[in-house]
């Protein structure tokens, strides 16, 4: 688990992912949500919201729930 | 070596370079299971397990193939029906394996006396799906240890499961063989598409599912090549006495062996009789039958059976000559007198004995 | 910043075909995430099962053996004798293993096989579209229990560990489960064991995943993943079924 003081991001690939949204329901921040477009897939993907409105100052640690939960392997993790 | 033909086709298969045995009890041919169990426990690189069921032992002998080794399972016709699953799945993927079948009185648990029944489910695959096998059937203990040889090095050469059909009695019988130089395991060719773990290349994949339709098709066509190439390549007869014969017998296994005598016994009385007895039922040696028919005008199949290997006779001949069938199913052995009577009875009403 | 998490080196580069929120995706990577954590990439073959995994072989990027539908563990038992230095899996649904395979895996676990079994419990035939389960806990409907499950009529879920750690052969046998992150980890160290013990060389081991199948339970990913844990568990309880490996001598070290 991700040390607290540090920061983190996570990429989805919204290709890859297929809505089941398993990572929304694990994100201890509420972090990540869904997005109203349609992938190719035909699913709404999930979106992570810091890099989707562009907020800098990101709460997000890193914890890796998200990707954990993923059956996809749609989303990478990345800590400071 | 004197051996009865159970341990011949064990012995044999080890000098083979056959390291790796799966069966299940079931008579008559519970001799070479306990032989191979012998066999393989005082040889270091043996592997020997008596299975669950005939679904596990095939299925082991598809693991053991997979890893490009030479593998063998055997039981008799119940037991054999078993492993149709797994013969299936040794051909789809192609996989090298040797199943022999001591065939006993059917259908259902039958009886264990030897019979023929078992032609049909051998030589049209058996299992499910289009595919075939090859299938050896010897008639003596040097055939058996010759054509379980034979078979490994068929299995391998065209990665096909073989089938050696045989019966109880031949399984019982003690003969005179000469077995071949044994083959060290590790002096076999390296096969290039094993499992063995993905080190320095790519990683490989053995399977059977194919969803794709063309790429099913595909596959289909690829098998059927090679069967028609094994047809062209392997198809083999032993011939007696037929160089003048009018009425020619053909019969495989312990019915070649009845009608040889048979045939020996009409001879004495002058009938220009003789036998071609297959070898190999699949590939059927078709072309074999085709020449003689030429000069030869009356067939006799005769099977232990009520007529299965007549069926690839008529195929064969296409009617253009007359054939004749005698058999006994559920496990009766007919004697040569029976069988000599037979011929003298197709050979005069024919009219066989008047010179063309 | 630096990447924490992403895809395992010995999966391919192909998007799995699993229904949204399928537990065997899940199951596939911590199998992947093992392979590569223990540098066995060169030396393990996969033996997976008829069903849904039937198609492992188009994601992992390792040796890949199919079996006909339960056979898994005596096709394993041939690759293993035949190649005692290699690692070898099966993987293997609830139908797979507990109905048309149980004699197989039976027997190769009482013949103390050195092989792993990945066994993906998730109580209903998915790739067939939903038929009862040997797994399929009372009252649970499916399509050929249309109105639930009924004990007097098709039996009591099967717990096809537990009868396994009954015969001498097995070593580890644990059940898991990968409805939350933490029993995933949990389930990531189990399989990580199961690998060692066959390793090791000291004989049959065993992780029973229980694992969502949503499509099929008609539910969504995360009601799917919250039955497991307040229902499946009910009749398959998370657990260490048995572990012999401490008394037949601690696994190496790992570096």
């Amino acid at each position: 688990m991700a040390a607290k003081s540090k920061r983190g991001l996570i990429k989805i690939d919204a290709e890859l992912c297929k809505g089941c949204y398993l990572c929304e329901s694990v994100c201890p921040l509420n972090l990540i949500s869904i997005s109203e477009r349609l992938n190719q897939k035909g699913y709404h993907p999930a979106v992570y919201i810091e890099e989707d409105i562009g907020i800098k100052e990101h709460k997000c640690k890193g914890c890796a729930l998200c990707a954990i939960v993923c059956p996809d392997i749609a989303i990478e993790v990345y800590r400071e | 070596m004197l051996l009865r033909g159970s341990h011949v086709y064990a012995e044999a298969a080890v000098r083979a370079g056959c390291r790796f045995y799966f069966g299940y009890p079931i008579t008559p041919q519970n001799e070479l299971t306990e032989y191979m169990a012998n066999a393989l426990a005082s040889l270091p690189d043996g592997v020997f397990i008596q299975a669950e069921s005939e679904l596990a032992a095939i299925n082991m002998v598809i693991g053991v193939s997979m890893a490009g080794k030479r593998a063998m399972t055997s039981s008799s016709s119940p037991g054999i029906s078993l492993k149709q699953e797994g013969i299936s799945f040794l051909s789809a993927m192609e996989l090298p394996a040797v199943i022999i079948n001591t065939m006993r009185g059917g259908p259902g648990l039958g009886n264990i006396a030897a019979s023929q029944g078992d032609y049909f489910q051998a030589t049209r695959g058996g299992g499910h799906g289009d595919y075939r096998t090859i299938v050896l059937a010897p008639g003596s203990g040097q055939e058996m240890a010759d054509l379980t040889r034979a078979a490994f090095e068929y299995a391998d050469r065209y990665r096909i499961p073989v089938i050696i059909l045989g019966d109880g009695m031949m399984s019982q019988m003690m003969e005179p063989v000469e077995f071949p130089d044994p083959i060290d395991p590790k002096s076999l060719p390296p096969k290039p598409w094993v499992l063995d773990g993905a080190k320095d290349r790519p990683s490989r994949i053995i399977k059977s599912l194919i969803l794709d339709t063309s790429a099913m098709e595909e596959h289909n066509w690829k098998l059927f090549r090679k069967y028609e190439m094994i047809e062209k390549e392997i198809s083999q007869v032993e011939l007696f006495l037929t160089d003048d014969a009018r009425l020619v017998v053909i019969a495989y296994g312990t019915a070649s062996r009845i009608a040889r005598g048979a045939i020996k016994r009409v001879r004495e009385m002058g009938l220009k009789v003789g036998l071609m007895s297959p070898k190999t039922l699949w590939p059927f040696p078709k072309r074999y039958l085709l020449e003689m028919s030429r000069v030869v005008t009356d067939f006799l199949v005769f099977e232990m059976s009520t007529g299965q290997m007549l069926e690839d006779v008529k195929l064969s001949l296409e009617g253009r000559r007359r054939i004749h069938f005698y058999g006994r199913p559920g496990g009766i052995i007919s004697t040569p007198d029976e069988i000599a009577k037979v011929i003298n009875n197709i050979y005069f009403k024919e009219g066989l004995e008047t010179e063309v | 910043m630096k990447k924490v998490f992403g895809k395992p080196k010995c999966l391919k580069d192909a998007v799995f075909h699993y229904c949204p929120g399928c537990g065997h995706s899940i199951i596939h990577r911590l199998v992947a995430e093992v392979i590569d954590e223990l540098s066995i990439q060169e030396k393990v073959i996969g033996v997976p099962p008829a069903g849904c995994a039937v198609l492992a072989y188009d994601y992992f990027d390792i040796d890949i053996g199919e079996s006909p539908h339960g056979r898994g563990a005596a096709v394993a038992t041939g690759l293993k004798r035949a190649l005692p230095d290699r690692i070898v899996f099966t993987y293997q649904g609830d139908g797979d293993i507990a109905a048309i395979g149980t004699a197989e895996t039976i027997h190769a676990a009482n013949r103390g096989e050195n092989i792993t079994v990945i066994f993906v419990n998730n109580g209903v035939y998915g790739m067939t579209g939903g038929q009862m389960a040997p797994t399929t806990i009372i009252g649970q409907i499916t399509t050929t229990t249309p109105g639930g499950r009924n004990e007097k009529r098709d039996g009591a879920p099967i717990d096809l560990s537990e009868m396994l750690a009954l015969t001498t052969g097995t070593v580890y046998i644990e059940r898991t489960a990968v409805d939350t992150p933490k029993n995933i980890i949990r389930t990531k160290k189990a399989i990580k064991k199961a690998f060692r013990v066959q390793m090791a060389g000291l004989g049959f081991s065993l992780v029973e995943v229980l694992s969502a199948c949503p499509t099929n339970l008609k539910l969504s990913p995360v009601q799917a993943n919250e039955w497991i844990g307040s229902t499946m568990t009910t009749y398959f309880p998370l657990k260490v079924i048995k572990d012999k490996v401490g008394k037949l001598g601690a696994l190496p070290h790992l570096e």
